[in-house]
């Protein structure tokens, strides 16, 4: 470990972390609402889900500073009279948790496709890249919206919102392995052609163990860049679903749903239900979009374009 | 040129068909179509008499090719909720859908490629960094949320342009068009703008990383040593060649904007087919999803196939050999 | 017979963020008119900069640092933008190597060739046609009216660098700079186009600056000769004299290490070691570590470029401490 750590600070990657403000900025942005996420029990003030919390009497009330704010409440109540920040971090800490799952789905799916079509070629190579071609030019959000919409429609409302954790997390990762097999079938491909793995089927180790062993760890700059690219992605669809009311319900709201909860009080000026979560939103996903450009201009991977 | 526009076209009936088993799968396994033909009080008898007429009881093969027989024919089945066939419905909220992507496309284009094309030729400009910061800003909010603050600022704050709505229409031949009147034009505004926030950050993008590894190319090295005029370099060598990936990609981008109608619309109240979609959805219509998908579906691959043939014509190595 | 083009202690350095970086390190060498000059030397040792350099085409991060060249007695890397682009090719035209990646993929031949005859002359398109198919003819590319129509892809690589060699003709260039114009062509073309070369500029009578790692083919098709290693010259003179006598150390390992005709089958002779790269330059004279002649003093001062005779009365000149008549053996 201490070993990984030293080679790290010696790396080129830490060196251009080092000098770049922007990447130090957004790298601790996300460490911090990533902590806060986490910890949401230990340091919100109240438990969104308990129900004792929900009082229409105390409903709409505004932030702090605001005339008619309460010291008790921050960022003032939303439209169920829940604290609004602690309803925020909960939040967040769904969006962050569907995110991620939802990547790590889609990188498990595309590395293992994307390496037995680049290794094995041939027909499998064909008809992998064939589907993901056909999935590629269809919008994953609107796969990703209509899947919900027809499950909705299947189970009732209020069946969905039990599983939605769980199906937002599939149906987001699925939606999105072509991107994966494509990157990573195109460096195996690339990688294929070096001594390196010509020597180790030569010596006789066997496929899988090239695979894993030999060509993925080359693989891993692309797949870095393109894993941040798609957790903002992530983060940015489960929101959009949850805006459109096929997401996390309001009772177990993500910031996509707080945001929807919130857009018709904005008639009636109550714009703080609306603005907080979507700024929280906004600079958690302008966070990770920041380091993904970073690393990318570090990195320089050959992405799969489309 | 002849056998890839034919190969593109195969291609696209092979989607078509899947889409349509998708759509199949959906009518057949969701929602009880009698009950949204009669509603609940009705006899069992009865129930059974519809279901006879509705070959329900067919095999599923025969009301899979019934079904496909139908869709050819335009016929997508009933809106309960609607009393008219789904495609009809849809039909009549297409233009609305069109014209709004119609104009968003326009303003991406329109401001994508000069603004990417001046970061790829002056990276190190302020404005350039300027264009930059704000495109990844851009794609960090989410089309819903712009739409948001622009309903907030621009009418419940400022009061200046309508928060929802078509505004005022006027009907050419089955059409019924904004682009005709003033308020027309005002309603249309702010519902553009948000749709096209998040693909204009990353057009501008793409064209600008595109450009900046065509600059680096042999053969615009080579143009520079041929003594050209620096303009002729830029928007003849290196657009051009940089055009090839952003149509590819822009074709997919085209079809990611369909499900921001969705969002856009419904922030909007805006009459077309993402609304339509969400009004189904609520009322469980069956038939107006499978409609939507159908359709929906079928501009997507138009759209595609039409810019993988594009893609051919500007690309001379593809119309020759006749393999992408 | 009146100088060409003059090339005096030119420099380049790139500037990253470790620091500078010399790739060119105060070169100096002339070209008479009519005269084909060969600039010699491994990869990486600064050729191409160097031809990139006289038309002042580097690109970033690279910047001239020092030096000058003159073209027909005019200081032309003191030229303002849109002066010098008017001397690109059309005064001095350049052939890159790999015929395969120079041309624009996207534009027919017509076009490229057009295009490169209007930047510098008043013309119509159909005469500048006209032009560019003589020139094609002119490289021996038959029906060459039809071939303008077509697009690169539609070209052997061999094909190609005789249309890039035909653009490079266009304006009637009085110096042509050609670099690697057949390292990345087959063995058989190689010949072809070299011969083409030879036989261009005969015919009118234009400088040509050959720029290469082959030392053989600088032998048979050029008459002055100048050798790079490290980002310097470090021996120029008549090819004849250069190749027959070689004087500077490095030169002679490159000869030696030539396969010879009268001894098939012995083993080349190589030099020990390999150029050092830019950001590792030794110190003193680069060429030290590999010298079979190193003294104390090589590495510690660079040699300057001291003039030498060569049997038979041909002059040149040489940076090696070996000809430094004031050179004390410290």
């Amino acid at each position: 470990m201490m070993d990984h750590w030293q080679r790290f600070k010696a790396s080129d990657l830490f060196y251009d972390f080092k000098r770049d403000k922007v990447a130090i900025v957004s790298f601790a942005v996300f460490v911090l609402l990533f902590v806060c996420a986490f910890s949401a029990p230990l340091i919100a003030p109240y438990n969104p889900y308990d129900p004792a919390n929900i009082d229409i009497m105390s409903s709409e009330i505004p932030p702090v500073w605001m005339a008619g704010g309460m010291d008790d409440y921050i960022l003032g109540t939303d439209a169920q009279g829940r604290d609004l920040l602690s309803t925020m971090i909960y939040g967040m800490r769904i969006s962050i948790v569907i995110g991620l799952c939802a990547v790590l789905l889609q990188a498990v799916i595309g590395i293992v496709i994307g390496l037995i079509a680049g290794y094995y070629g041939g027909k499998l190579d064909g008809f992998f890249m064939r589907l993901a071609d056909v999935q590629l030019s269809f919008s994953y959000l609107m796969v990703a919206i209509f899947v919900s919409a027809v499950l909705q429609a299947a189970v009732g409302v209020g069946r969905f919102a039990e599983i939605a954790v769980p199906f937002l997390i599939i149906v987001i990762g699925l939606a999105q392995w072509p991107q994966y097999a494509r990157t990573v079938r195109a460096s195996v491909l690339a990688e294929k052609k070096k001594e390196y793995v010509e020597a180790a089927r030569v010596t006789g180790f066997n496929s899988h163990r090239i695979m894993w062993r030999h060509i993925l760890p080359n693989c891993m700059s692309p797949i870095l860049v393109l894993s941040t690219i798609q957790v903002a992605n992530a983060v940015m669809s489960e929101a959009a679903l949850s805006f459109l009311g096929l997401g996390m319900p309001v009772t177990r709201p993500s910031l996509g749903s707080l945001i929807n909860a919130g857009f018709e009080y904005i008639f009636s000026g109550s714009w703080w239900i609306t603005a907080f979560p979507g700024l929280l939103l906004v600079i958690l996903v302008l966070a990770v979009n920041l380091l993904g450009d970073f690393l990318r201009d570090v990195l320089n991977p050959k992405l799969y374009k489309g | 040129m002849a056998a890839f526009i034919i190969r593109r076209i195969v291609q696209a009936f092979v989607v078509m068909f899947i889409i349509s088993s998708i759509g199949f799968a959906v009518k057949h396994n969701v929602g009880d179509p009698v009950w949204q033909i009669t509603g609940i009080s009705v006899s069992k008898a009865e129930r059974e008499r519809i279901r006879e007429d509705l070959g329900l009881n067919d095999p599923v093969y025969i009301q899979y090719i019934d079904f496909l027989k139908k869709a050819a024919h335009g016929d997508l089945g009933k809106s309960y909720f609607y009393k008219k066939p789904a495609a009809d419905v849809i039909l009549d909220k297409a233009p609305a859908t069109l014209e709004l992507v119609l104009v968003s496309s326009l303003i991406i284009v329109v401001l994508s490629v000069p603004l990417g094309i001046y970061a790829a030729i002056y990276p190190k400009r302020l404005f350039s960094r300027v264009i930059m910061g704000g495109s990844i800003v851009g794609v960090s909010i989410p089309v819903f949320l712009i739409a948001i603050m622009g309903v907030y600022l621009f009418s419940v704050q400022l009061g200046w342009l309508p928060s929802f709505g078509r505004g005022e229409t006027v009907n050419v031949g089955g059409w019924r068009t904004g682009f005709l009147t003033a308020d027309g034009w005002r309603h249309l505004i702010l519902p553009s703008l948000s749709l096209s926030s998040i693909m204009l950050p990353l057009f501008i993008r793409l064209i600008r990383s595109e450009m900046m590894e065509v600059l680096e190319s042999d053969y615009i090295r080579y143009a520079w040593a041929k003594g050209l005029n620096r303009y002729r370099i830029w928007f003849l060598h290196a657009f051009k060649n940089t055009l090839l990936p952003v149509i590819t990609v822009g074709g997919v981008q085209l079809g990611i904007t369909i499900a921001f109608t969705i969002l856009t619309e419904t922030v909007f109240q805006w009459q077309g087919l993402g609304f339509l979609f969400m009004e189904a959805v609520e009322r469980s219509d069956t038939a107006l999803l499978v409609a939507y998908l159908m359709f929906v579906g079928m501009i997507m691959v138009v759209v595609n196939t039409v810019v993988d043939i594009i893609y051919g014509v500007v690309n001379p190595t593809v119309r020759i050999t006749g393999a992408a | 017979m009146s100088v060409l083009l003059q090339v005096e202690d030119l420099t380049v350095n790139f500037a990253l963020r470790t620091g500078d970086l010399t790739a060119l390190n105060g070169v100096s060498f002339a070209l008479n008119e009519g005269e084909r000059l060969g600039l010699v030397g491994e990869s990486g040792a600064g050729k191409s900069v160097a031809g990139f350099a006289i038309i002042n085409l580097i690109s970033k991060p690279g910047y001239i640092a020092g030096g000058r060249v003159l073209f027909q007695g005019e200081e032309i890397s003191a030229l303002p933008q849109e002066a010098i682009r008017r001397i690109r090719g059309n005064r001095i035209s350049m052939v890159f190597q790999d015929p395969m990646m120079t041309l624009n993929p996207v534009l027919t031949i017509g076009t490229q060739m057009v295009e490169t005859l209007q930047a510098h002359r008043d013309i119509g398109p159909s005469e500048a046609a006209a032009i560019a198919a003589d020139k094609l003819r002119k490289v021996h590319i038959p029906s060459p009216e039809k071939r303008l129509r077509q697009y690169p892809h539609e070209f052997s690589g061999g094909m190609r660098q005789r249309i890039i060699i035909a653009v490079a003709l266009l304006n009637d260039p009085q110096l042509i700079i050609a670099d690697e114009p057949t390292t990345a062509l087959d063995v058989t073309i190689q010949a072809e186009i070299m011969d083409l070369f030879l036989e261009l500029c005969e015919q009118s009578r234009m400088g040509l600056m050959l720029i290469t790692h082959d030392l053989a083919v600088v032998s048979e098709t050029t008459e002055k000769i100048a050798v790079m290693y490290a980002g310097k010259i470090v021996e120029e003179g008549r090819t004849g004299d250069v190749v027959r006598s070689p004087r500077h150390p490095y030169t002679q390992g490159l000869i030696a290490a030539l396969p010879q005709g009268e001894h098939r089958g012995t083993r080349l002779n190589q030099i020990p070691g390999t150029m050092p790269t830019l950001t590792r330059i030794p110190p003193g004279c680069s060429f030290h570590p590999r010298c079979p002649h190193v003294m104390a003093v090589c590495a510690r001062r660079e040699p300057a470029s001291l003039p030498v005779d060569y049997p038979g009365g041909g002059q040149g000149v040489v940076a090696c401490h070996l000809f430094d008549p004031q050179r004390h053996d410290e």
